[in-house]
Formats: structure tokens, C-alpha cells, sequence
């Protein structure tokens, strides 16, 4: 099969005027015939899920979650970029495109991408319309502040809970559906597989978490807005229930998997404590633009870190990227972390931390304010106080959250923290329309891999999910939509329903027969551990390998030895997680085939041995300028090749120095 | 700051499901450590479970980081534990000395059903929702995000009742099962702004009367959702909300209800 | 919606509760006016006078209609809710803990008005009747003034009287603040002061109302 992408023709920013000029549209009088299924309610499930409802479809919104306002996309906390040019600071489409294809290291489809910039400022004016509270300047109009180290000021946010506050206006546009009869929620529900009849997706099979029975829903077109996959490494920030099961099993059904081994690792988080840990939690990177990053320059350093004098601290960012400093983008900060950790620079109990300080922003804030106040010949106590006064006015909340996680008092002694996997940018492929490989069968938000490259920008996740959820998906659903007017409602009783349903039920027998010895974590763990190890911030071929060969055994492992307690039939939060888990050791063996495809560095995929003299990621643009597409077969995945084409950009080397 | 082993003692609600009786079992956990999180705790004290073939402890919990409201136990006597502006999940073991005893139980109101264990129902907050608490904007429909300026004290305003997770811990601490904060939180927030002007009258009164359904019970100002509530929503809102409800339904004419 | 939907919505309740709360405590503002006429210590010749007033000006029977109605109606409501509020916790916690900014008298208002209640009762019956039977039924001369004397230097009376004020102190205590935020007024600047009010109001009101069966308790009055 050739992936035809089906970009329409014309210009760069006509393209996508010219697709809503010329796809085809359904009536309302047969939208209300038609049905569609949602999988997710995070900002991309709600926001499409309500607008489907609004045009007149009828929809059935499935979420694991007790309600569809706790999906993941709440947890995001810095913000959401357009490119309104609200600051008058030069921003435009182009910008806001041109760096998220640079920041992506140049392996995304560059017409998604420049969607992507064209409809950023439609969200924020939806947004607004729903009474989502942004920030707000004093003269009523909205504030805006730069983020991830941009050039222009185009971030707009909700104090430090702009995913919540998204999440929660996409909420009410969903209830109101739902009030409407045109939604029908399925919260506690889980997708355990995808029906598929005469070559398109046409339903689903769900788990009632509560009851514990399968049911079976059918509609004429299916989408997936399940999130990302980072669980697959147990330790990230995602939630306790983030799973690949919906993708995989679509993948398992049809669907090629894109891009699988992009997994973005975020520098600033909080460290590990101990084996027990279920999550890691991130701190904004805003905390970079006032924190000096450093580690002791001895291996063996006792000293408390306040004890340590200026000359025996390694400022390794600084003194690695002079010109970028602690502010070097998040791949290259976290690889950095981790390289001076392996050399045994860490610090903490574990050795798997470095220090981000705010004592010399605390004294710098102390003395302009000293200055400002013109108190002539502070003494260092005062200074301490009014600079305190500053980073608590930037940074409190974060600083709240770090002491209540860790017991320290952040503006005493500085903050441990240390790289966690964050986001995955790879996922479903996609076309122009968001319809992955298997015709029906759409995918949008973190869960297909289209708009981001090989590496995300901050504040651009929230903008991909409402603006697939908002502005795409109800656009191209009706271009698919319209050939199956005359299509009646699907039945359940189809003979296609029966089989997967029955595969369904023997897989979930087959993993309570098990009765092994060990829990479901444990293997998640082990899993987890692996794919840290030899497919994390940094790969190479042997770890690759290797990896590949241990996840094998683990599987097989996995289906001897694993202990589910309870029943079939009733709530069963340990079932669900084993089945999660399942998908995680198949797609964590396709995550490691596709970094060993891929034998060059770009954005989070960082191999050893491409890189620079400097130790800096190499791309290799004429062998892998492409997209990987990974397509399930019985015997083995097959690579298929988007070659990816640049129309306005030209991919240069990153270059931090 | 010291970090520290104990072991601990933990009274646990047990309920097969919905229709079944409950009781509390006892528990014991060792070695755990002051660095640990409650929810983490209780991830020992489950492992330990399966690996004696008992079934493990049933709790929501997802983001584990105080924002998604999933997490929900009522911990000796006080809803999400001991500290104060605070999620369970975010409450850590440090909080606890070694041979405390803990008693776990779940929310407890008519509203919210326990489903299994320390896992209750709470999809009547979202059915309160449904019946109002948005502003009707389709897709597509809204003008310039700058169109309408909003002054900040409104947007602040609006954001500090915006800001409620949806957990129900003020219900759960209310002695009257009472979901007053939950609803004027959401009454308040659109009530502030101009956007959610054109609906205020009837927002306000049908999610009353759905909260009226679904068998909440009556706030008594005592203001224990505001002391218990992990983002400190304010009681202030609650008075918001009767000053919305008395306006909408004594109202005459076409807006009037 | 009708009237009737608006007073038994919960928030209507609410209101109603407030509204007849802050009528009972204008009320309880002239009961104790009236009541402090005995501290002329003239042998409650003037206080006679002002209580025959109360008695007797047909303005005031009317207005005494209207706070029997709002009693039976705060009394109702009161009731109502309180039953809602335990049908709204089927299965009561094994184990509760409030801060120390949750009082427990805000917790238990329905048991105080409960005391207030049967308080009540026994308070007609004893002062209230008596004037009654004489306006409507020839009964005979009723001396309010004799009946107080009795009354208080008694000791299980005056001990039941102490406790009534003491359950009343408290339930003002709560109501008095409660009643603002029932109506819809919380602000920042003006609930503090309400609730400063609400305090030394219910302190005065109940130091006035005590100080009558302590006075003649202890023989400072005749």
C-alpha cells in the first residue's frame, strides 16, 4: 500500500481553504441518521464530540475515567500558543509554523503543521466564547507571555492550569450535548477493540469497568482521541490510566503506526524517590528562565549543596551552550542531565537528579527591588526577603507543589529534579484528513503522530487538540460521512461483532487463567525499566537490540507467570491494567524496532551514533526524510515510507552554542 | 528534611459493589516509606493483597498530581486526609508516624453511591453540569478572543471559582451531603463574566433543580467544603449563587423564570 | 415557576429560613427592650405598663400574628430541612473530624432549634397564656410581674430557663451570620463585619434575656 497523504493542492496557506472549499458536506437531514463513535473526552474527544453533536450527528463518547472532565489534557499546565500577534511583536502564521517544523526537527508534514498555525487563533476566540478565564491584562483585553524559549510573546493561559481550564470549557460544550440527546457519555467504559466490516471501522468493543461486561457499540465512522502512549515507560507524567489499548488494537486491526520511537522526555521534573513510585510530576520549564542547573563537580561531594562553593559546581548547560544557556530546548537539556548523571555526577539519595538553583535569581530579584525601594546598603537578610517576594510572585505554585512533594523547602536548599517522559509525538498515521490507514477509522490529538516531528514545542499540545477537535475533524468526517448517507444504522448483530467480541473474551479469559505469581506492575515495571534504559533519552543499536530480545521474554513471561485476583465479571481495576499492559510490551517492541530503523538523531530520537563531534543529535536528511509507518502483520511489522517534502522550510542543523 | 520507615495500622471500607453490605477490615502494612504518597500506600498495601490472593483495595485515581479530582478518600474522619489544601494523592506519608492507626472510608452521600470499596458514583456532578453549567458557543460561532474585554478582577474572580476539580470533597465534608460549593463554583465563574451573561437565569435555576434530583442535601453555611476543598473555593460563591437564584426566579418578563 | 416551586427549591429555603431568621431577631431585639423595663426596679409598674402595650394596641396583635407565622415557618422549614440534610447522608461516617474554624454549634443547628422548640413552649405557656386568657376569655387578672417571681426563683424553672437562653445563644451565634449568607450578601468587606455584629448581638440580646431570672434568682429585684 502507497500512504497517500492526500494534501490538496494549491499554495501553503490555501490548502487548507481550498480542502474546506471543495470537500464534500452532509445534510443536516441525514447527519441526523448518522452515528459516530468517540474514543477519549480529553480536549481532542470533548471538543470533537461536542461539535459532532452540534452539527447533528450522534454521537457515543466513551471514556475510562468516572467522568470525561478527568482525562489527562486537565494536567497541562503552562499554556496554549496562537499566532493572534496580540503582543505586536512580530508573530504570524508563518512564525508559529516555521518554528514548530524547526522544533520537530523538520519530520512533520509541513501542510499539517501549517494547519495547525492557521487555526490556533480560532481556538482561543472559541475558548473565550465558552468563559474558558485566561489570563487578562488590566485593560480587560487577554495577556500573553513567552514560553519554550520563542522569540515572540503568543502563549495564552490560564494562570498555571490552562489544560484544566481548556478541558473543562470543552467539558460544558459536551454536557450540553449530552443534554441535548445528541452525545450519549460512556464514562467507566473502556475500547478493547475495533470491529471492522467490509474494510472500514464500524465499532467497537467496550468493557463496563463496573459491571465488568463487554458491549458492543457500532456507528459509521470511529474516532480516536485516546491519548498518548508514555505509560509504555511506567515512570512519566501521564496518569495513573493514559494507555496505547484503543491505538494498538486499531493498529492490530489496520491502522499503520507512525513515527513510534519520538517519545518527548521532559527535563524538569521531579526526581524519583523510591521503587514504590507510581507517577512522575513535572515542573513548568518556565522555572528555567530564573534556575541555574548544575551538578558538583566532584563525584564524591558530601556537602550540603548550599555548602558548595561557586568553584566546585559544574554549570554544565552553561558552560555546553554559552549562548543558550538553561534555556537550550527540552531534548538537549534532558540529554544533558543524563550525561551527567551517568558520569556519576548526581545528586540525592538516588544519583539521578541534578540541582536547579534560584538562590543568585533570588539575590538578583533582591537587589533591583532594593534598588526600586531605595533602600541604600541592604543587608544580605533583606535582599533574601524582597528577592523571595519575586520568585514566590513567578513561580509560588510550583514551588507549593515541589515542597509537597518532597518535604524541602525550595527557596532554601535547590530543587532536585531530573528528566521524565512527558509526551509521545509519534502515534496513528494520519492523512491531510486525520483518517489513519483503515477508511473510518479517524484518529486526532496526542494519539496520532501528525503535527509535531520528532520533537513537540511547549504550549503546542493543547493547540493540536482543540484545533483537530474544533476545526478539523468535523470538517473531513463529513467528506467521509457523505458516502454512507444511505447507509442504515450498523448492526451489533453482524457477524463481525460476534468474532472480535469473542476474541475479546478469550483474550481476557486467557490472562485470568494465567494465575501466575506476579502482579501486573511488576511487569509493567520491569517493562518500563527496559525501555528507560535502552530506548530512552538516548539509543543505539546493541541497547536496541537487546531491548527487543528482553521485552520477548518478558512477554512470554508476562502470559506465564502473571496474577490477576477477582472476577471476570465485576469491577476489576487489576483485569483492566493487565490488558493495558499487554499492548504496552507489543508497542514497547515496536517503539525499539522503529528507533533501530531509525539510525539517525533528530528532535527526542537521540542514537549515539549519529551525532556531531560535540556530542550534539546529527540528522541525516537525505536517508531519512521520512515518516515511518508501521503496518501489523501476523508475521512482523512492515515498514512503509511517507517521504516528507519541504514546500517553505529548509531544514538547517539545531545549533544551541 | 529526615526520611523515615514505619508501619502502620489501616482501618479499610470494603463493599463487593453497589448492592452489597460493607465493613471495614484491618490492615497491615510495613517498611513504608515517609516519602511515599497516600495513594502510593495504598499501591504497597495492594500488592501485598494480590500476593496473598486477596482482592486488592478498588480507589480512583488517575493524574496523582491534584488536578484531575479522581482521587477521593475520606481519611480518619476528614475528606482527601489531613492536610489542608490538599488531594489525597498529594498527601504524603510523612504526615504519619510509625504504629498510627488510619481509617479509610469513601464519600458518603446519597448522591454518590459506593460502587465498589472506596470507589463511589459520582456522575450526578456531571448530570448538574449538563442541566446548565456552560455557555452555549457552537463551534465556530465565537467572535475575536478580544472582542469583548473583560476586566481583571472579573477574570481573576471568575478563575478562582473556575478552578474547582470536580471531586466532591465538599460534599463528602458537608454534614448535609450538601453540593452547594460544587455548584455555585460554576455558577459564579460564568456569572462573573460577560460571556456567560445570557444564560445566567436559567443556568442557575436548572442546575438547582437538577442538584435537587439527585438528592444533595442543603447548605447550612457551616463551611466545611470550603475548609476541605483542595483548591480553597470560596464560600462567598455559595452567597453568589442564592443572590443569582433570587434574582432569575423573581424576574418577570421573557428572561424571567 | 410558581411560589410555591420558588420556597421549596433549596435555595428558597434557604431564603425563607433567612428571612424569618433576621424577622425573629428584630423580634427578640423588642422582647428584650421590653424586658429590660424591670431593671427600674419600680416593682415592675412600668414594665407592666409597656407589656399591657404589647398586649393590648391592636397594631401589635397583628404584628404578633405575623411572627407567630414566621416562627411556624422558620420552625417548618427548619424541620424540612433537616430531614432532607439526613436523607442526603444515608450511611454516616464511622469516624469525623472537623478544624477548629468548623464550630460545633454551626453543626448542630437543627438540634438547638430543636431545644429552642420545647424552650418555647414551656415559655408560652407559662407567661403567654396567661395574658391570652384574660384579653379573650375574662379570665382573671393576670400579673406578669407576680408570675416572673414565681417563675424564676424557682430552681429547676430557672435551671430550664438557663439552658433555653443557652441553646438560643448559640443558634444565634450560627444564624445570625448564616442568615446574611442564605440571602445572598458575602463579601469580603461587609461579611466580616456581619459576623462581629452577629457575635455581640446575640451575646447582649442573651446577657439582657438572662439577666431577668438571675436578677430575681438572686433577690436583686422584688
Amino acid at each position: 500500500m502507497v500512504l497517500d497523504a492526500k494534501v490538496p493542492q494549491g499554495e501553503m496557506k490555501d490548502k487548507w481553504q481550498n480542502y474546506k472549499d471543495h470537500c464534500r458536506l452532509v445534510s443536516p437531514a441525514n447527519k441526523r441518521n448518522l452515528e459516530i463513535i468517540v474514543i477519549g473526552t480529553g480536549l481532542a474527544g470533548a471538543s470533537a464530540a461536542a461539535s459532532f453533536g452540534e452539527l447533528g450527528y450522534n454521537v457515543k463518547a466513551f471514556c475510562f475515567q468516572d467522568s470525561p472532565r478527568r482525562a489527562h489534557s486537565i494536567a497541562a499546565q503552562g499554556g496554549i500558543n496562537a499566532a493572534k500577534n496580540y503582543s505586536n511583536d512580530g508573530d504570524s502564521i508563518f512564525r508559529l509554523f516555521y518554528e514548530t517544523e524547526k522544533g520537530g526537527d523538520f519530520r512533520s508534514r509541513e501542510s499539517n503543521t501549517y494547519r495547525l498555525a492557521q487555526l490556533s487563533g480560532n481556538i482561543i476566540d472559541q475558548c473565550v466564547a465558552q468563559g474558558v478565564p485566561f489570563a487578562r491584562e488590566y485593560g480587560g483585553l487577554l495577556a500573553n507571555r513567552s514560553f519554550g524559549g520563542t522569540q515572540v510573546s503568543r502563549t495564552f493561559y490560564a494562570r498555571g492550569q490552562t489544560g484544566q481550564q481548556l478541558l473543562l470549557g470543552a467539558y460544558g460544550a459536551l454536557q450540553r450535548q449530552v443534554a441535548t440527546g445528541k452525545v450519549t457519555v460512556y464514562s467507566r467504559h473502556e475500547m478493547l477493540d475495533l470491529v471492522v466490516i467490509d474494510g472500514k471501522a464500524r465499532g467497537i468493543i467496550v468493557r463496563n469497568l463496573v459491571t465488568g461486561k463487554l458491549e458492543r457499540y457500532s456507528a459509521h465512522a470511529v474516532v480516536l482521541a485516546s491519548g498518548g502512549y508514555g505509560n509504555v515507560y511506567f515512570l512519566s507524567t501521564n496518569a495513573m490510566g493514559c494507555n496505547v489499548t484503543a491505538a494498538w488494537k486499531s493498529h492490530k486491526r489496520g491502522a499503520y503506526f507512525a513515527n513510534a520511537c519520538y517519545t518527548q522526555i521532559h527535563p524538569t521534573c521531579i526526581p524519583v524517590s523510591g521503587d514504590y513510585q507510581s507517577k512522575l510530576t513535572l515542573m513548568s520549564e518556565s522555572l528555567r528562565n530564573d534556575g541555574r542547573i548544575w551538578v558538583p563537580k566532584n563525584k564524591d561531594e558530601k556537602r550540603k549543596a548550599s555548602e558548595i562553593p561557586p568553584e566546585d559546581r559544574d554549570y554544565y548547560l552553561e558552560r555546553r551552550y554559552p549562548s543558550f544557556g538553561n534555556l537550550v530546548p527540552r531534548d538537549v537539556a534532558s540529554r544533558a542531565a543524563k550525561e551527567r548523571c551517568d558520569a556519576g555526577y548526581g545528586v540525592g539519595t538516588t544519583k539521578q537528579a541534578v540541582y536547579l538553583d534560584f538562590a543568585e535569581a533570588i539575590k538578583r530579584y533582591g537587589k533591583m527591588e532594593a534598588h526600586k525601594a531605595a533602600i541604600e546598603n541592604p543587608d544580605e537578610q533583606t535582599i533574601r526577603n524582597l528577592g523571595m517576594g519575586v520568585v514566590k510572585d513567578k513561580y509560588g505554585n510550583l514551588f507549593a507543589m515541589y515542597e509537597k512533594i518532597t518535604g524541602e523547602n525550595p527557596y532554601e536548599v535547590p530543587m532536585r529534579i531530573y528528566p521524565a517522559v512527558h509526551y509521545t509525538m509519534g502515534g496513528l498515521w494520519v492523512d491531510y484528513e486525520l483518517e489513519t490507514t483503515l477508511p473510518g477509522l479517524f484518529a486526532i490529538g496526542e494519539c496520532n503522530f501528525s503535527d509535531h516531528g520528532a520533537n513537540r514545542l511547549g504550549a503546542s499540545s493543547l493547540m493540536q487538540g482543540l484545533a483537530d477537535g474544533y476545526f478539523i475533524i468535523p470538517y473531513t468526517i463529513g467528506n467521509y460521512l457523505a458516502d454512507d448517507i444511505k447507509t442504515p444504522a450498523i448492526s451489533t448483530k453482524h457477524p463481525a461483532f460476534d468474532e472480535v467480541e469473542k476474541e475479546v473474551t478469550e483474550r481476557i479469559q486467557k490472562l485470568m487463567n494465567i494465575k501466575g505469581t506476579k502482579s501486573v506492575d511488576h511487569f509493567h515495571k520491569m517493562l518500563g525499566k527496559i525501555m528507560w534504559d535502552k530506548c530512552g533519552m538516548s539509543r543505539n543499536e546493541k541497547g536496541l537490540t537487546e531491548a527487543i530480545t528482553e521485552i520477548q521474554q518478558l512477554r512470554e513471561e508476562f502470559w506465564k507467570d502473571l496474577r490477576i485476583p477477582g472476577e471476570i465479571d465485576s469491577m476489576n481495576p487489576e483485569l483492566d491494567k493487565a490488558q493495558r499492559v499487554a499492548d504496552f510490551m507489543e508497542l514497547g517492541e515496536l517503539m525499539c524496532r522503529d528507533a533501530l530503523d531509525r539510525k539517525e538523531s533528530c528532535g527526542a530520537h537521540f542514537r549515539e551514533e549519529s551525532q556531531t563531534p560535540e556530542g550534539e543529535a546529527l540528522r541525516i536528511d537525505d536517508q531519512f526524510s521520512y515518516v515511518s509507518a508501521w503496518e501489523y502483520k501476523k508475521e512482523g511489522e512492515e515498514l512503509h515510507k511517507e517521504n516528507l517534502t519541504f514546500e517553505l522550510t529548509h531544514p538547517s542543523q539545531r545549533s544551541y552554542k | 528534611m529526615e526520611h523515615y520507615k514505619m508501619n502502620l495500622t489501616l482501618k479499610v471500607w470494603r463493599q463487593k459493589d453497589k448492592d452489597s453490605k460493607g465493613r471495614f477490615e484491618t490492615y497491615h502494612v510495613k517498611d513504608i516509606s515517609s516519602e511515599m504518597s497516600f495513594l502510593e500506600m495504598f499501591d504497597v498495601l495492594n500488592e501485598q493483597l494480590i500476593q496473598e490472593g486477596k482482592d486488592p483495595v478498588a480507589f480512583d485515581s488517575d493524574c496523582r498530581e491534584g488536578i484531575c479530582g479522581a482521587c477521593s478518600m475520606y481519611v480518619d474522619g476528614r475528606a482527601h486526609g489531613p492536610w489542608q489544601r490538599n488531594t489525597v494523592c498529594q498527601l504524603h506519608m510523612r504526615a504519619y508516624r510509625d504504629g498510627d492507626t488510619i481509617v479509610v472510608e469513601p464519600w458518603r452521600s446519597a448522591a454518590f453511591p459506593v460502587i465498589k470499596d472506596l470507589t463511589v458514583d459520582r456522575s450526578a456532578f456531571d448530570r448538574v453540569i449538563e442541566a446548565g453549567g456552560y455557555v452555549s458557543a457552537n463551534t465556530g460561532s465565537a467572535p475575536d478572543a478580544n472582542a469583548i474585554p473583560v476586566s481583571k478582577w472579573a477574570a481573576e474572580t471568575a478563575f478562582d471559582a473556575a478552578a474547582c476539580i470536580g471531586c466532591g470533597a465538599c460534599v463528602a465534608a458537608c454534614p448535609n451531603g450538601s453540593a452547594a460549593l460544587f455548584i455555585s463554583a460554576k455558577v459564579a465563574q460564568l456569572a462573573y463574566l460577560p460571556q456567560g451573561d445570557a444564560e445566567r437565569k436559567t443556568r442557575v435555576v436548572n442546575m438547582m433543580e437538577q442538584a435537587k434530583k439527585e438528592g444533595f442535601g442543603n447548605c447550612g453555611s457551616i463551611g466545611n467544603c470550603e475548609a476541605e476543598c483542595p483548591k480553597g473555593i470560596s464560600i462567598g460563591n455559595i452567597a453568589k449563587r442564592n443572590r443569582e437564584y433570587m434574582r432569575a426566579v423573581t424576574s418577570t418578563g421573557p428572561e424571567g423564570i | 415557576m410558581t411560589f410555591k416551586e420558588i420556597i421549596t427549591s433549596p435555595v428558597g429555603r434557604k431564603f425563607v429560613m433567612g428571612f424569618t431568621g433576621i424577622f425573629l431577631v428584630l423580634f427578640l431585639i423588642i422582647h428584650a427592650s421590653i424586658n429590660a423595663c424591670i431593671f427600674l426596679d419600680d416593682g415592675g409598674v412600668f414594665f407592666e405598663k409597656a407589656a399591657h402595650f404589647m398586649a393590648y394596641n391592636w397594631i401589635l396583635r397583628i404584628l404578633e400574628l405575623i411572627l407567630f407565622i414566621g416562627f411556624i415557618i422558620h420552625i417548618i422549614q427548619g424541620l424540612t430541612l433537616w430531614k432532607m440534610n439526613r436523607a442526603a447522608r444515608p450511611v454516616k461516617y464511622a469516624k469525623t473530624r472537623y478544624t477548629k474554624k468548623i464550630t460545633w454549634y454551626s453543626r448542630s443547628m437543627g438540634i438547638l432549634g430543636s431545644l429552642i422548640l420545647l424552650y418555647l413552649v414551656m415559655h408560652l405557656s407559662q407567661f403567654w397564656m396567661g395574658t391570652k386568657k384574660e384579653m379573650y376569655f375574662d379570665g382573671p387578672h393576670w400579673d406578669l410581674y407576680a408570675q416572673m417571681k414565681v417563675i424564676f426563683t424557682n430552681p429547676l424553672w430557672f435551671s430550664l430557663y438557663m439552658v433555653g437562653l443557652a441553646a438560643l445563644l448559640f443558634h444565634l451565634l450560627h444564624g445570625f451570620q448564616s442568615a446574611f449568607r442564605s440571602l445572598g450578601i458575602n463579601d469580603k468587606s461587609w461579611t466580616p463585619l456581619i459576623e462581629k455584629i452577629g457575635v455581640a448581638y446575640s451575646i447582649i440580646i442573651i446577657t439582657l434575656f438572662a439577666l431577668m431570672p438571675i436578677s430575681f434568682m438572686f433577690g436583686w429585684l422584688n
